[in-house]
């Protein structure tokens, strides 16, 4: 029996491990896909946000301020990239300004550092792309974007450094209460816990609803994103937001920290938890909305569309605890924007909730720091040449685009918690990210994962499950 | 630093020809950069025969073709670097390399000559809706997979895109034992040579279907089928012809783009049209002794040609390094391309300069029949060639001479336009 | 009189040809620019023929695997029996461009030739 399982490795669940890793405590993270950051947390705007959007006094307000105060810190001592770049809130009229004097005054109260309320001429001087009939912005300094893959996996290779398992492939099928915890059956078995920390995204009303009786209800709400190439990454400097709908926040324009320009996402409700397909009038919608705010936005430059699934829950509002009636289940639910931003504070809230619970002591060895992947252009050029001499592999370019070595690629195999699948490597390396979109660096790619993971061509896979990239060899059906 | 007279981005067909060429006018300090490992470029996966009918006057395949340059380089005693990967060109013609043995290293070159070919359009580059499963291939990736590795990429087929790549991968993927269900092209006319529509789908029976495009993908994990849908005249799907084709795989075969990162990163200028440098009557760029011949100059659809326009490229690289060049006072011919005529290679022409042949090679925006190929010396027309029909997918040319331009000494412009009959 | 309207594959041309048949007799050829085209179009009406080009997989080679064709066009008849000849066919490194492969493919008369030269691997 475990003192803690959670459920789902997504960035919630991540957080939630790494900061329970530093208690005393057997945790353990069961994931239904073969890898982390697999559901929300890999499609999503990669936003972290000010926090001037949410409700004053409700948890969304306050773990958004706050995580975003803990990202800084956590992006040098986990190694993953996050950039301070400040957001835009584009006002276009002059009647729409009490919106715009609404969200300054919410982020007043919501204790956001440092926001103002620009002229236009002012976004004219900061973003020369800005449509010129800006009227006003709402400027928030603190704002930044973050690399979501990373900062998932960086919490979760935490994490196993610190004694937290990982099973993956694992689908967790029914919750039985038991006198003393909980009983989890999985599609690989059935394990057992004290505590139960229910970090499931779209699926954690599901699992709520199966031992408590006070229903929650998960709306998927799908997003549409256009990326587009590094050569139009700078066309904005901040991330430019548009004043906020009933729908969420609309289509923001930013630059991605590796380069690229995002924009996105619509926001459609849907039934299907797994309905991550875009659709055409999503992408003409993204297309046609993103220009209201940003002139002249090079869309012959999109690489890939994506769409992303929020876990919208009826009330609006993060539910992060135990339930009257389920002792020892903890949620972490509803985690919709500014999910990604608060995951610092939702693990540490999470992990002082069990703490105070259980009785919990630290641990004296927890390691607070993880290196990332090697990145050798942030290397001199001699560092880079003894790096090369010692490590011929990082002279091996493999994905041209995003200039990704061998050498990265198999550290992100042979990491804890390594890639096992070509999204598992171009997550954590971009290699496949780029402009061609992995075709010239696939065949390569799965050369080397099937080399290092010692299987055949055939059993590599885009993403796990039946994902696989090639069904046999030539001629084996003639 | 290592120093030489010319450095060749790419050992495809291209670069091989340039330097083949280059050393032939007397260039002994030449240097290939290859990122691959093996010399031949694209050329070693295009295992189909159809290569070298104009070059050698007999019908070759891709590998065999290639090897025919290799060893004319070999025998010339080029130099030559695999798996090695160029970062970075400087303004200055400094090269920047890396590779396993020698880690980074750079290169002080007199002349660069681009030949680093061109990539395949993706997916996400055409924004086609749907999920994103295993089992979509760039025809190029599937083409790697198949013809180097002898993996089956799938089963079940549909290709869309009528590019000559797609079209050769339709007859491969059969051959291979896998099912090729349909071919569907957005344009009312196929992007490939007519002749591999006969070869590689006629006579396999497999359809063509015009103004076509896939509107939906089917499947979480691998892909389960794609929904195809005509498109009326703007290329816009039309509601309610949607038809559901089950598949493992789907190829798309829906253009190239020059590869031009290098370039841009060392400022050279490029055409909005082509994707490829802007370059004069020598495949100079803007940036002097800096030359670009083959697919990262504009895409071609014949090895052929892309040899001869790199000999012409290895040629003018090597006269501009022994200093022996014309000078010019800076008056050039511009060409015009205009009347379904998309762009014009070269873009400028400077007669001190030219060779006693010049070969403008252009492509038309639609498919033409029964036209005539025009070119206009400001306002006389010139050249009036009689065609059956031109197309999109297939490159044409005009020639011009040394001798006719000299007739026309005040020329400022030479207008290229398609004529109705 | 029965007219059949081709298109040359000879090369990359593409000309459309038409031929004129009384029967199994070629009564005329045009819409040829070359020789090749007036060849190609009398052997299509009457005994079609292809090159077939695949590949076949290499032991101890510095590639895995070798392209090959067959080294005159066969009849369009026999290329799957081709293709299913080659089936299984394994070759050992060095390969030259040129060496047969499989003589005598499917009772064509016509050999299988490697257009590869594939090197042997360097001992590990």
């Amino acid at each position: 029996m475990y003192d803690v399982i959670i459920i789902g490795g997504g960035v919630s669940g991540a957080a939630c491990a790494r900061e329970l890793s530093r208690y005393q405590a057997s945790v353990c993270v069961l994931e239904k896909e073969e890898d982390v950051c697999c559901g929300t947390s890999k499609a999503n705007s990669a936003i972290v946000h000010a926090g001037y959007d949410a409700v004053p006094g409700s948890l969304m307000a306050k773990l958004n301020v706050k995580g975003n105060e803990m990202m800084e810190q956590l992006s040098k001592d986990l190694d993953f990239p996050f950039r301070r770049i400040g957001s835009l809130v584009i006002c276009l009229n002059e009647e729409d300004m009490p919106g715009l004097e609404e969200l300054y005054e919410r982020g007043m109260e919501n204790g956001v550092p440092g926001i103002r309320i620009i002229s236009g001429e002012e976004v004219k001087a900061m973003e020369p792309n800005i449509t010129d009939s800006v009227y006003a912005a709402l400027y928030a300094p603190s704002a930044g974007i973050v690399c979501p893959f990373n900062l998932n996996i960086a919490l979760a290779e935490n994490a196993y450094e610190n004694g937290v398992e990982f099973q993956f492939d694992t689908e967790v099928e029914d919750i039985v209460k038991l006198d003393e915890g909980y009983e989890l059956h999985t599609s690989r078995g059935t394990y057992q816990a004290r505590y139960v920390v229910n970090a499931a995204g779209v699926y954690a009303d599901k699992f709520h609803n199966m031992v408590s009786e006070e229903k929650i209800h998960i709306t998927p709400r799908r997003g549409d994103y256009c990326l587009l190439d590094k050569s139009a990454g700078n066309h904005v400097s901040r991330t430019i937001f548009s004043l906020p709908t009933k729908y969420g926040k609309g289509v923001l324009v930013t630059p991605t920290v590796h380069g690229n320009l995002l924009v996105g996402p619509t926001a459609i409700d849907i039934e299907d938890k797994e309905g991550t397909n875009t659709t055409r009038e999503g992408l003409d919608e993204v297309i046609s909305k993103a220009g209201q705010n940003v002139k002249d936005l090079p869309m012959r430059q999109v690489i890939t569309s994506f769409a992303g699934l929020r876990a919208h829950e009826d009330g609006t509002e993060f539910i992060i605890g135990e339930p009257e009636d389920a002792k020892g289940f903890i949620d972490c639910a509803g985690i919709e924007s500014p999910g990604l931003t608060s995951c610092p504070a939702i693990g540490e809230m999470v992990a002082e909730l069990l703490r105070d619970k259980m009785g919990l002591e630290k641990k004296e060895n927890f390691i607070a720091t993880r290196k990332g992947i090697l990145d050798p252009d942030t290397l001199t050029k001699e560092e880079r040449a003894e790096l090369i001499r010692k490590e011929p592999a990082y002279g091996n370019i493999i994905c041209r685009c995003e200039m990704i070595t061998e050498g990265e690629i198999i550290d992100a195999i042979r990491r804890p918690l390594g890639a096992k699948s070509l999204d598992g490597v171009k997550r954590r390396t971009r290699a496949g990210m780029g402009r061609c979109q992995s075709g010239f660096c696939s065949p390569r790619t799965m050369e080397i994962l099937a080399r290092e993971l010692g299987v055949n061509m055939a059993d590599i896979t885009k993403s796990g499950g039946t994902s696989r990239l090639v069904v046999g060899t030539n001629k084996d059906r003639l | 630093m290592k120093n030489y007279d010319i450095v060749i981005i790419g050992g495809g067909p291209a670069g091989l020809a340039a330097a083949v060429s280059a050393k032939k006018n007397g260039i002994d300090s030449i240097l290939i950069l290859e990122r691959d490992k093996e010399l031949g470029g694209i050329l070693n996966q295009c295992i189909h025969n159809g290569f070298g009918l104009h070059t050698f006057k007999e019908e070759l395949t891709g590998p065999e073709y290639a090897q025919r340059f290799i060893d004319q380089a070999k025998a010339l005693k080029i130099e030559y670097c695999l798996n090695t990967m160029v970062m970075d060109i400087s303004h200055e013609k400094v090269v920047t390399a890396m590779n396993r043995e020698e880690g980074m290293f750079e290169i002080r070159a007199k002349a660069v000559i681009l030949a680093m070919g061109c990539r395949e359009r993706s997916r996400g580059a055409l924004n086609i809706p749907g999920y994103r499963p295993a089992g979509i291939y760039s025809a190029g990736t599937a083409q790697r997979l198949v013809n180097m590795e002898g993996l089956m990429p799938g089963r079940e087929v549909v290709i869309l895109g009528s590019g000559d790549i797609g079209l050769i991968m339709a007859r491969r993927m059969t051959f291979e034992g896998a099912k090729v269900k349909v071919v569907a092209e957005l344009m009312p006319y196929s992007g490939g040579l007519k002749r591999n529509i006969v070869q590689c789908l006629d006579d396999y029976g497999i359809p063509l279907k015009l103004s076509h495009t896939v509107v939906d993908i089917k499947g979480k994990e691998r892909l389960e089928g794609v929904t195809l849908a005509e498109v009326d005249s703007t290329g816009k799907p039309i509601p309610g012809t949607e038809e559901f084709y089950s598949c493992d795989t789907l190829l798309l075969s829906v253009g190239l783009i020059p590869e031009n990162e290098l370039s841009n990163g060392m400022g050279v200028e490029m055409s909005r049209v082509t994707s490829g440098p802007v370059v004069n009557e020598s495949l100079e760029t803007n940036i002097e002794g800096v030359f670009a011949c083959g697919n990262v100059l504009h895409v071609h659809d014949l090895v052929d040609f892309v040899s001869e326009e790199a000999a012409a490229a290895g040629k003018n690289a090597a006269a501009y390094v022994k200093g022996g060049r014309t000078e010019v006072d800076g008056r050039e011919i511009r060409l015009n391309p205009v009347e379904g005529v998309r762009y014009t290679v070269p873009v400028t022409i400077n007669t001190a300069r030219m060779d006693e042949n010049l070969t403008v090679r252009f492509r038309v925006g639609s498919v033409f029949k029964n036209c005539y190929v025009s070119a206009y010396f400001d306002d006389e027309r010139v050249i009036h060639r009689k065609r059956q029909i031109v197309a999109p997918g297939e490159m044409e040319e005009i020639k011009l001479t040394k001798d006719q331009l000299l007739k026309y000494p005040d020329l400022e412009t030479i207008t290229v336009k398609i004529e109705e009959a | 009189m029965e007219i059949r309207n081709l298109t040359c594959i000879s090369c990359p041309m593409g000309c459309p040809i038409t031929v004129e048949m009384d029967g199994d007799e070629v009564v005329s050829v045009t819409g040829n620019t070359c020789k090749r085209g007036d060849v190609y179009a009398r052997k299509e009406v009457t005994n079609p023929t292809r090159i077939v080009t695949s590949t076949v997989r290499v032991i101890g080679g510095k590639a895995d695997m070798v392209s090959v064709k067959t080294k005159e066009d066969i009849p369009k008849g026999k290329i799957f029996d081709c293709v299913k000849a080659l089936k299984g066919v394994e070759v050992e490194a060095p390969v030259r461009i040129g060496d047969v492969i499989v003589p005598d493919v499917a009772g064509t008369g016509v050999d299988i030739v490697a257009t590869k030269n594939v090197a042997r691997s360097l001992p590990v």
